[in-house]
């Protein structure tokens, strides 16, 4: 059972790092601000322009 | 475990491995089932994770733990994250799957089963593993480097000159190459191209509910997407047979390359965000799903495998693509087994993120791993068809003729025998007019992918909404690498325009912004529209040369890692990369070589275009002049990059020459070692 816990675990926080939640809370810890619709969107400014410059494989 | 245990346990994968590999090289007559390719992978790549990469591990790279990563130096919660190491597995293989280990396989199966499976397992484990191994290490070694970078600064100027151009070259060439794929995938298909414009509402409401009401929440945004996409793949069958919506819906190829080429544009240029993030994020969701399903399909459902292991066309004639096994196979299969865009992916986001060293080895090593059983998946899925349908589907109509019965005469002709009644009847049952001439892999792919699914889930009834939901699959995310490919090469671009012309190079400026968004576009629409005009159906000339940029790619990075291990002083351990970059070499010059100077006009671009001049003797309509030109663009390109990377080889040879002689000291560009602070934890 703490098996499939830990497995399910993994896999959802890998799933919230490629769907860039992770990378939300820690732009939310990294500003000391809530989630709101104002830091979210501040949020995806800088995202975009990361992700922008950053090669999508064959 | 006792060793005695393991040790047993290693002998009987080895055994087993090497038992589906001989059932699979040896097996001549009867049709083989699927799962002999699945075991004699999944055996390999345990062997080589374990003993392989252990080496290299241990040997080559004398991984640290001790040694803190970049990730933990300079962490700063944004590019610099210490983060779990199944985490940055899954974060690292979602990176890099991309359309090629799905198409590339599909393509080469004209060889037959045995050619593809046996490059894609022999070259990942050999090869393309162990160049996203060590590029991921080197450049976790250089605070996150990329490969341009590491190029400059280990081999010299000319190095990280070749590897920008290649980069971009390859970005150009891949994005004309899975535009068309597109293009022949949804050409004259209403249904498939009603569910992928779908997808532009959707994910605006996507956006708008992100944004809006669930800031953050792009996992249950991205389900409700997937959801949706799904009612538009079942409401597509009705938008197909509507009197007014189905011809709406139903485009050229001409017209929809306009369109690719415009939205690639507006994707680049336009701030279209909204739209853009949450495709990418639905993109992805659907491509890591169906990659699950799919795997999940194979191992349930056992399919049998209908293709010979080899079939006649590895004398070079055959129809999908021309040109010999060697070294055909081995370029048109390059993400599956060895892929040099890996190698931007290595030295990108990942390396930021590891936060031991010794986790590099699972990151790089393991992640290509699961790409290359991708790629034994996408060859399953081409030769579960019968043979004489894989070939309807992937031959242009240039070579098997122009009408469904002359097409069914001329394959039924290569002994493999299938009528147009047949086709009509499996077009039908996917939901399609006609499935002749859908050159490109994905139709093939998808077909295959509904057939397996077909024969459990939902019977014969279902495969068509399985087909669609393939073609979805695959369009949705080659779009999402158009965009995103766009604005890549948009930034390289305005970057070494900026040493031009300053303003060029600021990126928020919109003049340069726009010129740049254009020129990016117009070089890869022309590759498009070049394959959209091609009698040849445009793969024959547009896959090959992605494959030998891709691989060109390669070489560049397998040079920076020899350059690096030599540097490193452990010279007697070269042959790790040594091997891989010689073979790549004999792979892609021989390749580059056959595609410019072959006298074969199905196979050299000079003696088609002599062709095409002597049939119009001397009085060459618009359109012929323009296929000639085509042809002249294709060897050029082709040549210069051959030109390039021999540069780049000959400059790092010299460098080993020097180094293994004592004239130039030992002298890498790694960070200076650096105490991790974890280290205490672990005692």
């Amino acid at each position: 059972m703490k098996l499939v816990r830990q497995i399910t675990s993994t896999l959802l926080a890998t799933l919230r790092e490629i769907f860039d939640e992770s990378a939300y809370e820690r732009f939310l810890a990294r500003h000391g601000v809530a989630s709101s619709v104002s830091s979210y969107a501040r949020f995806c400014r800088e995202r975009e322009a990361a992700k922008a410059r950053r090669p999508r494989c064959c | 475990m006792p060793k005695w245990s393991k040790a047993l346990l290693w002998i009987a994968t080895s055994l087993l491995g090497a038992v589906a590999l001989a059932t699979i090289a040896l097996h001549r007559g009867e049709a083989i089932n699927a799962m002999w390719l699945v075991v004699a992978a999944v055996c390999t790549y345990a062997i080589g994770y374990r003993f392989y990469s252990k080496f290299i591990a241990a040997k080559v790279l004398a991984l640290d733990a001790t040694r803190a990563t970049p990730a933990e130096r300079l962490e700063d919660g944004r590019d610099f994250v210490p983060t779990n190491k199944w985490v940055v597995f899954g974060h690292h293989f979602a990176a890099i799957a991309g359309p090629g280990p799905l198409v590339g396989p599909v393509l080469a199966a004209q060889f037959g089963y045995l050619p593809g499976t046996l490059w894609i397992v022999a070259g990942a484990v050999l090869g393309g593993c162990v160049q996203d191994f060590v590029i991921l290490l080197f450049s976790v070694r250089r605070d996150g480097k990329s490969l341009t970078e590491m190029a400059k600064s280990e081999i010299g100027k000319l190095g990280g000159f070749v590897a920008y151009v290649a980069i971009i070259t390859i970005i150009i060439v891949l994005l004309g190459a899975v535009a068309l794929i597109v293009v022949n995938a949804l050409k004259d298909s209403p249904w498939g191209t009603f569910t992928i414009a779908m997808t532009i509402p959707i994910a605006l409401l996507m956006g708008i509910y992100l944004r809006r009401f669930r800031p953050g929440k792009v996992l249950e945004t991205s389900v409700i997407g997937v959801v949706l996409v799904l009612l538009a793949i079942w409401e597509g069958q009705s938008i197909a047979h509507h009197p007014t919506w189905g011809p709406a819906f139903t485009l050229t190829a001409p017209t929809l390359a306009i369109l690719i080429i415009v939205y690639g544009y507006a994707a680049s240029a336009l701030p279209v965000w909204l739209l853009l993030a949450p495709r990418d994020y639905l993109s992805t969701f659907v491509k890591l799903g169906t990659i699950g399903l799919l795997a999940i399909g194979i191992v349930a459902l056992r399919p049998t495998l209908h293709m010979p292991p080899l079939t006649r066309f590895v004398d070079g004639t055959g129809p999908v693509f021309a040109g010999k096994i060697f070294p055909f196979a081995f370029i048109t299969i390059a993400c599956g087994a060895i892929s040099g865009f890996h190698s931007l992916i290595s030295s990108g986001t990942t390396p930021k993120l590891i936060r031991r060293e010794t986790e590099t080895r699972m990151v790089g090593y393991g992640s290509m791993m699961a790409e290359s059983l991708v790629a034994i998946m996408a060859t399953i899925a081409a030769c579960v068809l019968q043979p004489g349908v894989y070939f309807a589907i992937n031959s242009p109509a240039g070579v098997v003729g122009q009408t469904a019965d002359a097409a069914a005469a001329t394959i039924s002709s290569w002994g493999f025998p299938i009528s147009a009644a047949d086709m009509q009847v499996l077009a039908q049952a996917v939901g399609e007019k006609t499935l002749f001439n859908r050159t490109g892999g994905a139709p093939a792919f998808a077909v295959g992918m509904a057939h397996i699914f077909s024969n459990s889930l939902g019977g014969q009834a279902v495969m068509a909404i399985w087909y669609h939901f393939a073609i979805m699959f695959e369009a949705l995310f080659i779009l999402t690498i158009l965009d995103a490919g766009t604005r890549v090469g948009r930034f390289m671009l305005q970057d070494a325009l900026g040493h031009i012309w300053k303003p060029l190079g600021r990126t928020s400026w919109y003049p340069s912004i726009l010129t740049t968004s254009a020129l990016i576009v117009a070089a890869w629409g022309y590759f498009l529209w070049q394959g959209v005009k091609d009698p040849l159906g445009g793969i024959n000339s547009l896959w090959p040369l992605f494959g030998i940029s891709n691989q060109l790619l390669a070489t560049v990075a397998l040079c920076v890692a020899t350059t690096i291990i030599i540097k490193m002083g452990r010279a007697r351990y070269m042959a790790v990369t040594l091997i891989p970059l010689a073979w790549l070499v004999s792979v892609t010059f021989t390749a580059s070589y056959h595609k410019i100077f072959d006298s074969n006009p199905r196979i050299g671009f000079l003696a088609h275009a002599a062709q095409l001049s002597a049939k119009a003797a001397g009085n060459p309509t618009s359109e012929v002049s323009h296929l000639i030109l085509n042809d002249r663009l294709d060897a050029a390109v082709t040549g210069v990059l051959v030109v390039m990377v021999a540069l780049i080889l000959i400059e790092s040879v010299t460098l080993w020459a020097k180094v293994l002689t004592g004239r130039r000291q030992l002298h890498t560009r790694e960070t200076p070692f650096v105490m991790t602070r974890w280290v205490e934890e672990r005692g």
